[in-house]
């Protein structure tokens, strides 16, 4: 309000104003001139280059210039369409994101919820500091705990065959292999999460909780019909982005997860772009590939946020 | 509440005490396997005896390690990247982020439009190649340094917490004749210390653990980081024949060593720092 006030007796003596600002002014332009330089040269500039994926990549002339490549229009595209593949990429990031979505999601609600009940501040702060501590080692890392984990001789190959189990090719086996990827992504991000979550309870008025027990609900009932609803917002949110993330996949967690045996279940998109570009110089192919991948994610994206919106919750952009 | 006293309540908080206490020690189990592998002996690993804790104590796959390709080296080089690459960030981030906290500023929404765009349109993987090889950066340190320079992201974090600032203490300074660089620097920058010291953090461990950018742009092992190190012995560690009947290695073991190692820089400063780290989730949080 005093700020509105104070323009509206500046505005008289506009000139004078104007003046006072650009003398003021020009310092703080001139300092995000580095940043905005940068944001252009490597956030939009290579925008450019996606004219790539509607061109010829030479692989022995790698330095000729994008303008001065063919023109194939859609070309790769078609070509992609027809790659059994690049459908299998496709289907793999589709499969290893729902995994993650339907295992790994509501794990940290239920142990936030709960966490939450407790009233010893000691045990909500240890199980908060090592939940949280897989989230900041590598995916390098943890691909090579997870093989010391999972392997043949590994901590879980013991504890079986200690029960009278015979070995599980948890590492060699697709399918087993997938839960090894789901595992260790609960492992490595379900820390982050319930952070989250704790601090969205925490918001919660415990008021309501305590006007429940005194009309005699029980804890799972309090815990359903008040608690829930209350982190309903935070939850719709974090299942929004993900959602809506279910097309692009990171690169790190599948490369390194990843061995020979397994390229079956964990060839994803990110992976195949790779493969493609670097070890097979198609270059054209996999930025062809990176299109579709990031168009399709903007859209699934968009339609999420409207979706959110619809229901009634804040949007994501 | 005189819930509290039941006896019923008690036993409940007991149970759900000691669940928590389990999921905890669950959750550390990967770590203490592999330091415990890395310290046991070969006979143990072989016959599987080895839990959580070492069995036939011995640092003969440390050796190995630190041995095989400059280990300690490439660990100075990869501390040296990361306060870099952090000092780096935080200077662009600080840059772009305090005018854009100011409200004198006129154009702040339109520039913030232009940045928060990038967020959702990333060109992929080979336009950036591409991009980064025209501005001749393959093979060079500044590959890893500069294509990464700054997370629009904590560039907005940091923007509200400058705009959590009073305006007014910008405006009297400003009225005392102080330039926009020394108000930045003496008025800005100290108010907002947590959260600088927690947006330099995450960019020092995205930069400690990043391994794309080694994978698309650089070729040469000098360069390489300690987890693209990592990465190579892991995947090509080999025993000789004499070391396996004179020394307690194994390929396990050396490999537990390597991530080990690996991890040590991580874990000797986690718990000094787990503060920041959560609070920047909740810095993160309250935008999105």
């Amino acid at each position: 309000m005093s700020k509105n006030k104070a323009k509206s007796t500046i505005a008289p003596h506009k000139k004078g104003w104007l003046k006072l600002y650009l003398t003021t002014s020009w310092q703080l332009y001139a300092m995000m001139l580095v940043p905005i330089v940068y944001i252009i040269c490597f956030k939009y500039k290579p925008m450019l280059h996606i004219v790539i994926a509607f061109k010829k990549y030479n692989a022995f002339n790698p330095n000729l210039s994008m303008w001065d490549m063919p023109w194939v229009g859609f070309q790769w595209f078609e070509e992609a369409f027809r790659d059994s593949l690049f459908w299998k990429s496709l289907a793999n990031t589709l499969i290893l994101n729902l995994g993650d979505l339907i295992l790994g999601f509501p794990f940290p609600i239920i142990l936030a919820i709960f966490l939450n009940e407790l009233r010893s501040n000691k045990i909500r702060k240890a199980t908060q500091l090592s939940l949280y501590l897989p989230n900041f080692l590598s995916w390098v890392i943890i691909a090579g705990i997870s093989s010391q984990l999972f392997a043949a001789s590994g901590l879980v190959n013991n504890l079986v065959s200690a029960l009278g189990g015979s070995t599980v090719p948890f590492l060699s086996n697709t399918i087993w292999w997938r839960f090894v990827y789901w595992f260790m992504g609960i492992w490595q991000s379900a820390g982050y999460s319930l952070i989250i979550y704790l601090a969205a309870l925490m918001s919660n008025d415990p008021s309501l909780s305590e006007a429940a027990y005194i009309d005699g609900a029980t804890r799972m009932q309090r815990i359903w019909h008040v608690t829930v609803p209350q982190i309903m917002p935070t939850i719709s949110t974090l299942l929004i982005m993900q959602v809506g993330k279910v097309v692009s996949i990171s690169f790190d967690r599948p490369y390194m997860m990843s061995n020979a045996l397994v390229t079956d279940a964990s060839q994803v998109i990110s992976t195949f772009v790779y493969d493609r570009a670097f070890t097979g110089h198609r270059f054209d192919y996999a930025a062809a590939i990176g299109l579709f991948q990031s168009v399709v994610g903007i859209v699934l994206i968009l339609i999420a946020n409207q979706g959110s919106k619809k229901m009634g919750q804040e949007g994501i952009i | 509440m005189n819930e509290l006293n039941t006896k019923q309540e008690r036993r409940y908080q007991i149970l759900w005490s000691i669940f928590f206490i389990v999921v905890s020690i669950i959750a550390i189990i990967p770590i203490l396997r592999v330091v415990s592998i890395s310290f046991s002996s070969k006979d143990a690993i072989l016959k599987g005896e080895v839990f959580v804790w070492p069995i036939g104590f011995n640092t003969d796959a440390y050796t190995k390690a630190l041995k095989t390709g400059n280990f300690l080296g490439t660990l100075w080089y990869s501390v040296r990247l990361m306060l870099e690459a952090s000092a780096i960030n935080m200077v662009m981030t600080i840059l772009l982020a305090y005018p854009l906290a100011r409200r004198s500023l006129k154009l702040s929404g339109a520039i913030m439009t232009f940045c928060v765009l990038t967020m959702y349109l990333n060109p992929g993987t080979i336009p950036n190649y591409f991009n980064v090889r025209d501005f001749k950066l393959i093979n060079t340190v500044w590959a890893l340094l500069i294509p990464g320079a700054m997370s629009v992201y904590n560039m907005i974090i940091m923007r509200t917490a400058f705009r959590a600032i009073d305006e007014s203490l910008y405006e009297a300074a400003g009225i005392e004749g102080c330039s926009e660089f020394r108000i930045m620097w003496q008025i800005a920058v100290p108010l907002t210390v947590p959260t600088i010291a927690t947006l330099a953090l995450f960019y020092a461990v995205s930069r400690w653990n990043g391994i794309e950018d080694q994978l698309y742009y650089i070729n040469t092992s000098s360069l390489y980081t300690v987890q693209m190190t990592l990465k190579q012995m892991i995947e090509s560690i080999a025993i000789s024949a004499e070391e396996g009947s004179t020394t307690q290695m194994t390929p396990d073991n050396v490999k537990a060593a390597s991530i080990t190692l690996s991890m040590l820089p991580m874990l000797i400063v986690y718990p000094f720092v787990q503060r920041f780290f959560t609070q920047g989730i909740m810095l993160g949080a309250v935008k999105g």
